[in-house]
């Protein structure tokens, strides 16, 4: 493990519905941030981002985002990042409501 | 208003029936994201933070009760049930699904409206004058020359792939509400010594990373010449503009890299080859357009009913001191319906209220509606008698706030809250703001100023020109907000100039305040207005009230 990189995980859109999903350690696509691989190796990042633009019919503009380990699994460490595990902050849209109905 | 020829509907049926394809073969494998997303673009469809939004012209701000339903019924149907109206005059849907969208393209054609040219390098929504055609101080309706322009730059072959998008704005009136000064090619109507319209050509102003006033490369204008003209700087910048750096794309950049007097001699150069190459065909159509913007007929009735209202009821008082603006015709009034409840995130209207909106605008408002770039709705034509009764029909509604032209009806853009290029949010910081300000008193007190909120450095929230302006950056990741002061977006064009180093998420509405009260501690009198009173004082005596506390907010 190379020590200078940032642990990350792979996010992208749903072809689809649009909604920020996180690929995890078994290639699904979830949407929860915790649910994601933390990837702590630039090289494996790389694959795991090959892996994600390979997959052209279910996810959009793939990329890796700097995350860490929480308790409960990785999560952001970048504003942006958590604003899109939650969806707005002016109206409870998106993600934060969602999730908890499923 | 203006309603589709058949060539219009054709055309955008025509393009419906295309992006359907095109959705199709996205949907199934055939396009990969790299071929289809500039052809989603080309029809408004972005993919943002936390979903597609899509993006639907509103030409020059005017929409007529049908469409707005129609805009309602999409919301309702296939978004979250409401839309949020921009300061190009456009409404965003925040929430569709791909292959909704060509269902909802078609229910816009339904209606005479499309996504086209919402997007990309070519001449966006030529936006006007929210009050244009029936404020008191006009010259002329701009709008014919606005659908004018905007047939003429739909799908022009030439200007498809310019080097940067290009956007048109334009007034009737010599009080400039429709920030022609900040705009590509800005168009002021005025007169010239023996009376006859044309107008003021601007080019080169814009906001975002370099902010720029424009420079008139025309006095005067006669209205005839329009088409050729803008066609000429279309052409130039078309050849001149820099395709190698997204940065310095922008007219603005071509203008002061090649100099205005040498870019007005090939602006002019090139106008002298195109005029005699419309032959009269440009004047035909404006003729058969302007048929189309044909006044409404204004209701000749008493206003008592009006005057003792007004006396009587100190809500609607207030409401109708900020609110209205004087009207042309005799007994009416324009009312600006404000989007800007406290607390409410500015610009956004509920599928309930757009039908609203509709319902009133057929009712008392001779079925016409606009938005405003400052991302309000207009009831341009409303008797007074029928006033009462519409401030009751939008209080019931939650669209009866009375504050219009203060620190709470702000400009913000989507911000971090939806758009992908932002930097921070700025609907929360709008939200915060006006409560505060209603909380503290300091609305009424302060009187007119016009707060603008950007959450990058792109400027949608049109910043650069608040009295007030504020920038939400990226610092270090978090969340920091520079402050801009004395900025002004009417005839008078002057970008903000930054007040020092940022504030906090968290420590904005102090900063607001802090600057409120030391205008409010040095104005001469009630009549001195923020903008008047920084002008006067200068940037230091508010610098010194922002930064006091030794620093203590600044970052």
């Amino acid at each position: 493990m190379s020590r200078s990189f940032t642990p990350k995980v792979v996010t992208a859109n749903r072809l689809r519905e649009g909604d920020v999903v996180y690929l995890t350690a078994d290639d699904r696509w979830s949407l929860v941030h915790h649910e994601a691989e933390l990837i702590e190796d630039e090289a494996h990042g790389q694959l795991r981002l090959l892996h994600a633009n390979a997959a052209k019919l279910e996810v959009v503009g793939a990329y890796l985002a700097d995350a860490k380990q929480g308790p409960n699994g990785p999560e952001p460490t970048h504003f942006r990042e958590a604003f899109r595990t939650r969806g707005p902050s002016n109206y409870a849209h998106g993600k934060q409501v969602d999730l908890t109905n499923v | 208003m203006y309603d589709y020829t058949d060539f219009d509907e054709s055309f955008v049926r025509a393009r419906v029936a295309q992006f359907t394809d095109q959705v199709e073969r996205r949907l199934d494998g055939s396009l990969t994201e790299e071929e289809f997303r500039p052809l989603r673009l080309m029809n408004g469809l972005y993919l943002q933070l936390h979903a597609y939004m899509l993006r639907v012209a509103i030409p020059y701000g005017t929409i007529n009760p049908r469409q707005m339903r129609q805009l309602a019924m999409i919301a309702q149907t296939y978004d979250k049930g409401y839309g949020h109206f921009t300061t190009r005059q456009n409404i965003q849907f925040n929430w569709p699904k791909l292959p909704d969208v060509p269902a909802i393209l078609s229910a816009l054609a339904d209606v005479g409206m499309h996504a086209i040219q919402t997007s990309g390098n070519c001449v966006r929504n030529v936006t006007a004058d929210h009050f244009a055609g029936a404020s008191a101080d006009e010259i002329e309706d701009p709008r014919p020359y606005a659908e004018l322009l905007r047939q003429w730059s739909t799908d022009h072959p030439e200007f498809q792939f310019l080097p940067r998008k290009f956007k048109i704005a334009i007034t009737g009136a010599p009080n400039d509400r429709a920030v022609t000064g900040a705009h590509d090619i800005g168009l002021r109507m005025t007169r010239n010594e023996v009376g006859e319209p044309g107008f003021t050509v601007l080019v080169g102003g814009g906001l975002g990373r370099t902010p720029m006033v424009g420079m008139v490369v025309r006095d005067f204008l006669p209205v005839n010449d329009l088409l050729p003209y803008v066609e000429a700087v279309l052409s130039v910048y078309n050849v001149l503009g820099r395709r190698d750096n997204k940065y310095k794309a922008r007219i603005k950049i071509t203008l002061h890299e090649t100099g205005k007097a040498e870019i007005s001699r090939m602006i002019e150069e090139r106008f002298a080859e195109l005029r005699p190459l419309f032959g009269g065909a440009d004047q035909a159509l404006l003729d058969s357009i302007r048929a189309a913007f044909a006044p409404p007929a204004f209701r000749d009735a008493p206003t008592e009913a009006y005057d003792a209202f007004y006396k009587a009821d100190p809500v609607f008082r207030a409401w109708a001191d900020r609110n209205l603006a004087q009207h042309r015709a005799e007994g009416y009034a324009i009312v600006t319906v404000s989007l800007k409840a406290h607390g409410d995130t500015p610009g956004d209207a509920t599928a309930d209220q757009m039908r609203l909106l509709a319902d009133l605008a057929e009712r008392y408002g001779h079925d016409e509606l606009r938005i405003s770039h400052e991302q309000n709705v207009i009831l341009p034509h409303v008797h007074k008698s029928d006033l009462p009764a519409l401030h009751a029909a939008l209080a019931q509604a939650g669209l009866a706030t009375a504050n219009v032209g203060l620190a709470s009806d702000i400009i913000a853009c989507p911000g971090m809250d939806y758009c992908a290029l932002a930097t921070a949010r700025s609907i929360p910081v709008a939200q915060e703001l006006a409560l505060k300000l209603r909380e503290v008193g300091l609305e009424e007190e302060v009187g007119p100023l016009k707060i603008k909120i950007s959450g990058c450095i792109n400027a949608c929230g049109h910043h650069h020109v608040g009295h007030i302006g504020i920038l939400g950056l990226d610092r270090a990741g978090v969340e920091n907000y520079q402050i801009t002061l004395g900025g002004d977006g009417t005839e008078d064009t002057v970008v903000g100039e930054k007040t020092g180093p940022g504030f906090a998420y968290d420590q904005v509405t102090g900063a607001v305040e802090r600057i409120l009260r030391a205008y409010l501690a040095q104005r001469h009198s009630v009549e001195e207005t923020f903008l008047q009173a920084y002008k006067r004082l200068g940037i230091e005596p508010f610098k010194a009230a922002l930064y006091a506390e030794a620093g203590r907010d600044a970052a």
